[in-house]
């Protein structure tokens, strides 16, 4: 299967010593709805700006679309970027702006970017520093989509907007993947925004890569399983304990494995998506006790 | 035409609700054959889901020859559920409305009604299995 | 991307461009009847041999207007990196818009090389305009102005020619660069314009005079260049020189340094009042109620001369391309920081 965004041991330093990503191998396959998440600081934007071309690695290597990042005009033509809080010229009007894509890009898509605008009332003599949020989103959204690339990057795009706007805008965005095959990267530190739209997920924390897989095999894969309180090292070979937690009675474990669970002895229950990643979030390393939370001067 | 909905809270996978609500009309008579299912986009476009859960269920669909894909013109109903099942839908939902008179009238409050005919709706299945 | 950077431009442009057409309106206008009279007042006093009042009459009549449109040209590049070059970058830094048009198909690189191209053009083109129309206008004046505001002069001579191209080139690549490392507009603008003073200043206290050697010559002591003469009571009655920032011979030279040297050559030590020469104020030429011109005369004779070290007015040109080329080589430079902060530092 081809590969969208293929990372090698990736990883960012911002100055001498802060790690923004460090060691993150991960293969994003094409065709899908890629969800990003993570915590706030997570390294997430620093995985996007690199898959966008913007930073270059310190370390590791990474490829998009089969090639390098790079910045050149070829490249940049194939990946869309949507930036966070869709930074748009507030000087300029909704038309400026859909002619300032219509030149800058080979192959803009004229008549989606006026579809668009129409559609989510862009009026094209509004100076783009009077719209709403949720319409600069769409603005900067229908940049992205009418520059026709084949993987458009979004980072935290509705991070900032309401309820409504949220919903209109992954409506807009999931009709253009319905009607244009692109793949797509979405970041969120949100699962619940991403649930019904990503087909993939990347949980990213602490700068690592967590886990990575589509999200119907992450679903079929992980269960929680309850029941009379048991050490881990009991488990099955084949379950990869996740996370867990006992009382003096019972254990709650979230397990990964590809084998079904026949003990009878659990009560297993699926997990959601959001279950499955706060049982990664919540993860501590082996051996690693659980830190008291702890202001520190 | 049927609008579809999605109960984010149910537990069930996005791609089975579409399947059981295309199911559902079918068994109501909402749905017939030769009626067309909402195209790809519009279902997309409207409850902003990921354009392959509904390309999942309208599959599975197909899987099971209640729809089938045209191409280029959408997915089309070709097989109906209702039958003649639809003509007792009458009499069982009078009898229903008495048995839950009853119920109420020996007392028993909504919570108590549903768990009695929940758990009485699983156990035959249950010895079914068993 | 040329659309995009002139949109962004076109409001500063436009509004730039129509101060200057008001400006050369107005030179176009009081400047031939002004040369006009320069040329009748030059015929008259050549006769009457009245030129220097002459001179100091008409500067005297226009002296405002000429400060002012000599510090117009000297401000407009200031003006063009701190208001068009460093907001530029760092706007869109804040705003974060860089990023929208980073997400066209343009390279970061392209998106620098035409923001800084256009921008540098367009100051390059207003400082050269003005500066030439400037020049053109106070011609007469430069031909009359006092020594210390000659065309050579460090205080003019930044006002005219095509240095001012020179200096908005810099001012432009100096707010670019400035706005890559800092980031945030005021900031960036308050640096911008300490660094462009500090620069402008520096230039013709420590750069300028050595840009070419300068002319180091003897002259007679006389009328020409002697400011005054004063006796002070206090000091045995030796007369004090003071000299003039002239070179008799040469007028409208840029005098470095200047001094009397005495009869074996050697200088005389000046403490900002004057020189002293030990010459006889009791009697002879220098006694009180002498002439004037009989004193310098007979200091002169007794062999003491002015010595400067200066720049002919003919270095005019020489001086202004030399330094219009120092300062496109520091607008390289500082171009290509931009560059290499575009690549490394921004993301």
């Amino acid at each position: 299967m081809n590969t969208v965004v293929q990372a090698r041991q990736l990883g960012k330093r911002y100055g001498r010593r802060r790690w923004a990503l460090r060691d993150c191998t991960v293969d994003i396959p094409a065709g899908h709805v890629v969800g990003l998440v993570g915590p706030n600081g997570a390294g997430k934007t620093t995985l996007l700006k690199l898959a966008a071309g913007r930073l270059e690695p310190t370390s590791g290597a990474i490829t998009v679309l089969g090639g390098p990042p790079a910045d050149t005009p070829g490249q940049l033509a194939r990946v869309g970027f949507v930036a966070q809080d869709a930074p748009v010229y507030t000087q300029l009007t909704v038309a400026e702006h859909l002619r300032l894509g219509a030149r800058l890009n080979p192959r803009w898509d004229a008549g989606l970017a006026s579809e668009r605008a129409a559609r989510f009332g862009l009026t094209p003599a509004h100076r783009a520093g009077r719209l709403s949020g949720g319409q600069r989103a769409q603005l900067a959204l229908t940049l992205g989509l009418a520059k026709r690339p084949e993987l458009l990057i979004l980072d935290e795009p509705v991070a900032s907007l309401d309820p409504l706007a949220r919903r209109e805008f992954m409506q807009g965005l999931m009709e253009a993947t319905a009607e244009h095959a692109f793949s797509v990267v979405l970041s969120s530190h949100l699962v619940s925004d991403l649930e019904r739209v990503c087909d993939f997920l990347v949980v990213l924390v602490d700068s690592r890569v967590l886990v990575a897989g589509e999200v119907e095999t992450l679903l079929a894969t992980h269960h929680r399983l309850t029941g009379p309180r048991r050490d881990p090292g009991r488990l099955p070979a084949g379950q990869q304990v996740i996370c867990a937690s006992h009382t003096d009675r019972q254990s709650t474990y979230v397990v990964r494995t590809d084998a079904p669970i026949h003990d009878p002895a659990w009560t297993v229950t699926p997990l959601g998506l959001e279950d499955l990643v706060l049982a990664y979030l919540d993860r501590r390393p082996a051996g690693d006790p659980r830190t008291p939370l702890a202001v520190r001067p | 035409m049927i609008e579809f909905y999605l109960d984010t809270r149910s537990g069930v996978s996005p791609y089975q609700q579409l399947v059981q609500q295309v199911r559902h009309a079918l068994r109501l008579g909402l749905l017939g054959e030769g009626d067309q299912l909402p195209t790809v986009k519009e279902v997309v476009a409207h409850l902003a889901i990921n354009p392959n859960t509904v390309l999942k269920a309208y599959r599975e669909l197909e899987h099971e020859g209640l729809v089938a894909a045209r191409q280029g013109v959408g997915t089309f109903v070709t097989a109906t559920l209702a039958g003649t099942s639809l003509a007792a839908h009458g009499p069982l939902r009078l009898e229903l409305r008495r048995w839950l008179a009853k119920a109420r009238r020996a007392g028993l409050d909504e919570e108590s009604i549903e768990a009695l005919f929940l758990t009485t709706f699983r156990t035959p299945a249950q010895e079914d299995i068993a | 991307m040329i659309w995009l950077t002139w949109r962004q431009l076109r409001g500063s442009a436009i509004a730039m461009a129509a101060v200057l057409a008001v400006i050369g309106a107005v030179l176009l206008l009081t400047g031939p009847g002004m040369a006009a009279r320069h040329t009748a007042g030059l015929a008259d006093c050549a006769a009457q041999s009245t030129c220097l009042q002459f001179y100091d009459r008409f500067f005297g009549d226009y002296d405002t207007p000429f400060l002012a449109v000599s510090l117009l040209v000297v401000l407009l590049p200031a003006f063009a990196g701190l208001f068009w070059a460093a907001p530029m970058i760092t706007r869109e830094l804040e705003a974060g818009t860089h990023l929208l048009a980073w997400s066209q198909s343009v390279t970061r690189r392209r998106w620098l090389a035409v923001k800084l191209g256009i921008t540098c053009l367009l100051a390059m083109a207003a400082a050269c305009l003005c500066g030439l129309m400037v020049t053109w206008w106070s011609g007469p004046l430069d031909d009359s102005a006092p020594a210390d505001l000659a065309l050579v002069a460090p205080l003019v001579f930044g006002a005219r020619g095509v240095v001012p191209m020179g200096y908005a080139a810099f001012a432009v690549a100096l707010g670019v660069a400035v706005g890559m490392f800092v980031r945030r507009t005021l900031p960036a603008m308050a640096l911008t314009l300490a660094v462009f003073a500090a620069v402008q200043i520096a230039m013709p206290l420590l750069v300028r005079p050595h840009l070419m050697a300068p002319v180091t010559s003897t002259f007679e002591i006389g009328p020409a260049n002697v400011e005054g003469i004063s006796v002070d009571r206090d000091g045995g009655g030796t007369p004090r020189i003071r000299l003039k920032s002239v070179t008799p011979g040469h007028p409208g030279s840029w005098v470095l340094a200047n001094g009397i040297l005495d009869p074996a050559g050697r200088p005389l030590a000046d403490d900002g009042g004057g020189s002293a020469v030990p010459v006889s104020t009791t009697s002879g030429p220098c006694a009180p109620g002498a002439a004037f011109g009989a004193c310098t005369t007979e200091i002169n004779r007794l062999g003491y001369r002015q010595r400067a070290t200066f720049h002919p007015l003919e270095r005019f040109w020489p001086l202004q391309w030399i330094e219009t080329g120092i300062y496109a080589a520091l607008a390289l430079g500082l171009a290509g920081s931009s560059f290499w902060a575009i690549r490394r530092r921004l993301s």
